[in-house]
């Protein structure tokens, strides 16, 4: 953890030195997810509500993932690059150090532009709230914080597991972007909105649902009728983002013992 | 014998490279055009009163987007151009005997037109036999289909017209990044790639209206779908050839401009 902490630190300072051209690139991320919001915003000034859910609902969620997304991609940039680390066999260095791969590729690169576009999610994660009207307790911002680190874990996972296909394919497989940029696009609603497939299986195998959707109902307050144990039962799912990371891990171990290198 | 085999083969693995490349993309954009269609239709389901585009013409629109991706985005990765000009190499392109911006603007379409050879037939094959309300519709008549072909060429050339806008632009600033990336962001959002245009309200489609951006996608799409009527495409077509005109006009003076006082770069 704290060599983590330093790989980190002097990533940061290396990033800094181009200040100007950080700058910009985090002024960029600021703006990037703007057009999806504007977008969001105008659909439900035409239509109201979709089946059900306001605007600062699913603002809120909107903002929940943005947020995870950013600083996954913040974090775990190293996995997202991985098959350049393949390529030019630079993994092998890697494999000789007495640390752990994981910690490793993790630490090889971190993007902190995506400060922008965490800063502008913070902010509609602000406005969401001021919008809604949510009685809060402890135990639900502790939730909310339980999904978006969820969420981090859920993303990091995935690009995890493409990382680790690369020890197969060697180039990296654009198909990941079906469940990154995609899985991020669709989260911004609840899942709930979709065909049943669909949230099927986003919420059992990658469990979007579990930091998007399930959650929301507690937080809303809608999951009390019936039973009330339900609505505490909706406030851990949250917690299957963790559990996903390791079957990642898993295929990760299997993705390094198969390991070959390119030689280059 | 045995040479020519394994170039062959070579050749085969790499185009086969290629081709998982262009498959991946395919099952990402009808992904991305599922969940879009999926969203919308949750948003009719209760929309209630009179909405200005109906549901089928919205998926023909939807799917449109997706199987012609990279003839309508603005920001199509080219980076070799941004590298010819931060990094010097523009100074043999400059020797080339012909016009340097006929020369970009012809290797810009190419690449767009083949890259959507590759992706669109099979994304339209699987969106014409998705069952409704996912289905693309075909065109009500077979005059929309010629009218959407094209105002669909016309609205390339006012892309690639714009992207070379983007281009010129690097002459100055040195760096693709920052502002640009807001340029072809907005650029996008006024296209109608975020969301269909005859969804905005009123205000913004004026503003919008007025702009080249939507000539790009948003207008051929609708008139495929009959939206937008045969006659009114007529119509409209002599304000694409303008706007075709007034870009390109630009870009070159753009152009000129900048090789006067461009400064190579490095060695």
């Amino acid at each position: 953890m704290k060599l983590f902490g330093e790989y980190c630190l002097i990533l940061f300072k290396s990033q800094l030195q181009y200040r100007a051209s950080f700058l910009l690139l985090s002024a960029g991320q600021f703006l990037i997810p703007l057009t999806s919001l504007a977008g969001l915003y105008f659909l439900f000034e035409r239509f109201g509500s979709i089946e059900g859910w306001n605007f600062y609902e699913v603002a809120l969620i909107f903002a929940v993932i943005h947020m995870t997304f950013a600083l996954s991609e913040c974090l775990s940039r190293g996995f997202d690059m991985f098959s350049t680390l393949i390529v030019n066999g630079e993994f092998d260095r890697l494999l000789v150090r007495p640390r752990s791969t994981v910690l490793q590729v993790l630490g090889s690169k971190f993007e902190f532009t995506r400060i922008g576009r965490l800063l502008q999610s913070a902010i509609v994660l602000g406005w969401a709230i001021s919008g809604l009207s949510v009685d809060w307790t402890a135990w639900k911002v502790v939730v909310l914080a339980l999904m978006i680190a969820s969420g981090t874990f859920i993303f990091t996972g995935i690009f995890m597991i493409m990382a680790a296909l690369s020890f197969w394919t060697i180039q990296g497989l654009e198909v990941a972007n079906v469940f990154t940029d995609g899985g991020r696009e669709m989260s911004q609603y609840p899942i709930s909105i979709y065909q049943k497939w669909i949230t099927r299986f986003f919420t059992f195998v990658i469990p979007f649902g579990c930091v998007n959707y399930l959650p929301l109902m507690y937080i809303l307050g809608r999951a009390e009728d019936g039973s009330g144990g339900v609505g505490f039962l909706y406030s851990l799912a949250p917690l299957a983002g963790f559990v996903f990371i390791v079957p990642c891990l898993l295929v990760w171990r299997v993705g390094v013992r198969h390991y070959r290198s390119t030689g280059s | 014998m045995k040479a020519y085999v394994s170039v062959f083969k070579l050749r085969m693995a790499n185009g086969m490279q290629y081709r998982i490349a262009a498959l991946a993309g395919v099952a990402t954009q009808l992904f991305f055009g599922l969940i879009f269609i999926m969203i919308l239709v949750a948003f009719y389901r209760h929309g209630g009163a009179e909405m200005p585009i109906t549901l089928p013409q919205l998926a023909a629109y939807i799917w449109l987007q997706q199987a012609c991706l990279s003839l309508i985005m603005l920001w199509f990765r080219d980076n070799e151009l941004f590298q010819l000009i931060t990094t010097g190499n523009i100074a043999y392109e400059l020797c080339r005997p012909t016009n340097t911006y006929g020369f970009w603007f012809a290797k810009l379409l190419a690449m767009r037109l083949s890259s959507a050879i590759m992706r669109c037939i099979p994304v339209l094959f699987i969106a014409f036999l998705l069952p409704e309300p996912y289905r693309m519709s075909l065109p009500p008549s077979p005059v929309h289909l010629i009218l959407f072909v094209v105002a669909l060429i016309l609205g390339l050339i006012i892309l690639v017209a714009i992207s070379m806008l983007i281009y010129i632009s690097t002459f100055i600033t040195m760096s693709p990044t920052g502002s640009l990336l807001v340029f072809a962001l907005s650029g996008e959002f006024l296209a109608g790639l975020t969301v269909p245009i005859p969804l905005f309200p009123g205000w913004l489609q004026n503003i919008i209206y007025a702009l080249p951006f939507h000539w790009t996608a948003d207008f051929p799409f609708r008139v495929y779908s009959g939206h937008i009527s045969a006659h009114d495409a007529w119509l409209s077509f002599p304000q694409q050839l303008a706007w075709i005109v007034i870009l390109v006009g630009l870009g070159m003076i753009a152009m000129r401009a900048a090789l006067k006082r461009v400064v190579v770069q490095g060695g």
